[in-house]
């Protein structure tokens, strides 16, 4: 059959699933919304302007407003009182979505190693891709953004059925086991104590 | 090209200590200078009556209040150090006042009533020391979250906190 289509309208017909159609479409027209904290932020407007040119790329249309984003790109140190706007913002942003996590600080807390600045944004939200670097570069950024392209293209689902299997937490636990042994000096144990165990 | 023995501004610095000697009788303040610096400490139980005098003498800016914790510090054997940066914006004199403060009494009225610019300032100092302001217009945390129990600054809270910066919800993929 699908050869007898191919004889008569030669290369004018293609055949493909709904997935893939939709995905090519989704992953050369992202969204971003630039989540910029700090020095990142610099090198993502690098990105976006005219030397680097991210509208090569199909993801040039920053918008401010999660309502009309499909791609978060946390760019910068997220500290404790952000976390909750942070995660405010990702959640009004609509299906389908994805999160770039740019830089050292978003992805680990970098060198700033503080009781204020969350040691990496997936301990409490998902990302689907990390950009190493203090700030990366914007050809990092770039990289970053085929990379998730290339996620889109190849995992992308038309009805974003894939999100739904991701149902446990994908970062490291929520507390380092440091400070549940910091926790637990305050409250009196010793760490020499033979009852004494921080992991479990 | 003349070597100038003397500091510029001590005839005027002079002049204030004289003038606070007279206005606060009774009242032990101590001296000191560093690098041009003029220090005086005061009583904390005085605190109010200090502060006005200082600004009847002349120093009508508050330029600067925070605090310092001297714990395990040299030798030192007073707690917290409150110290409150004045300037007289006639003559460009600075002056910095310090008080001494101990646990468990943490509590000193508050500037505001002797310059308002001490408003964000004491709230910061709390915000990071926890020492107490009392009559402060509108006193609570400046920076950090209202529910925050610590006071980060002392030299006793852990540089990584005690679990804050992790207690949060945590938000899967399937459910955001």
């Amino acid at each position: 059959m699908a050869t007898q289509i191919n004889k008569q309208l030669g290369d004018n017909v293609f055949l493909t699933t709904l997935d893939a159609a939709a995905s090519w479409g989704r992953a050369n027209s992202l969204w971003p919304m630039p989540f910029a904290t700090a020095c990142c932020g610099i090198e993502l407007m690098s990105t976006a302007a005219s030397k680097h040119d991210l509208s090569r790329f199909g993801s040039e249309v920053m918008r401010f407003s999660p309502r009309q984003c499909d791609l978060m790109i946390v760019a910068g140190r997220v500290v404790m009182k952000m976390l909750p706007v942070l995660q405010r913002i990702w959640l009004q942003m609509p299906e389908p979505k994805w999160c770039i996590s740019m830089g050292a600080c978003a992805c680990s807390g970098g060198v700033f190693d503080t009781y204020a600045v969350v040691q990496g944004i997936d301990r409490f939200m998902p990302v689907d891709v990390y950009i190493p670097g203090c700030p990366p570069r914007p050809e990092q950024l770039i990289r970053g953004i085929i990379d998730l392209q290339e996620k889109i293209q190849k995992g992308g689902t038309y009805n974003a059925r894939e999100f739904k299997l991701r149902i446990l937490p994908e970062g490291p636990p929520r507390f380092d086991e440091d400070e549940l042994i910091r926790i637990r000096e305050r409250n009196g144990f010793k760490l020499d104590d033979p009852k004494y165990d921080p992991v479990h | 090209m003349t070597t100038e023995t003397t500091k510029p501004n001590s005839a005027e610095i002079d002049a204030v200590k004289v003038k606070l000697a007279e206005s606060l009788n009774g009242v032990s303040l101590v001296w000191s200078e560093f690098r041009d610096q003029t220090r005086v400490v005061f009583p904390s139980t005085e605190l109010l009556k200090c502060l006005n005098a200082f600004k009847a003498a002349g120093f009508d800016q508050l330029s600067d209040l925070t605090a310092v914790d001297l714990l395990e510090y040299g030798n030192a054997t007073d707690r917290f150090e409150v110290v409150y940066c004045l300037l007289n914006i006639d003559n460009g004199l600075r002056l910095i006042a310090k008080t001494y403060l101990n646990e468990p009494d943490l509590t000193i009225p508050s500037a505001t009533s002797v310059w308002f610019g001490a408003d964000w300032l004491e709230r910061e100092v709390y915000d990071m020391y926890g020492i107490l302001f009392s009559d402060h217009p509108n006193f609570k945390r400046l920076l950090l979250p209202q529910e925050f129990q610590s006071f980060p600054m002392r030299k006793d809270y852990p540089v990584k906190g005690r679990g804050e910066r992790h207690n949060f919800p945590v938000i899967t993929r399937a459910e955001s």
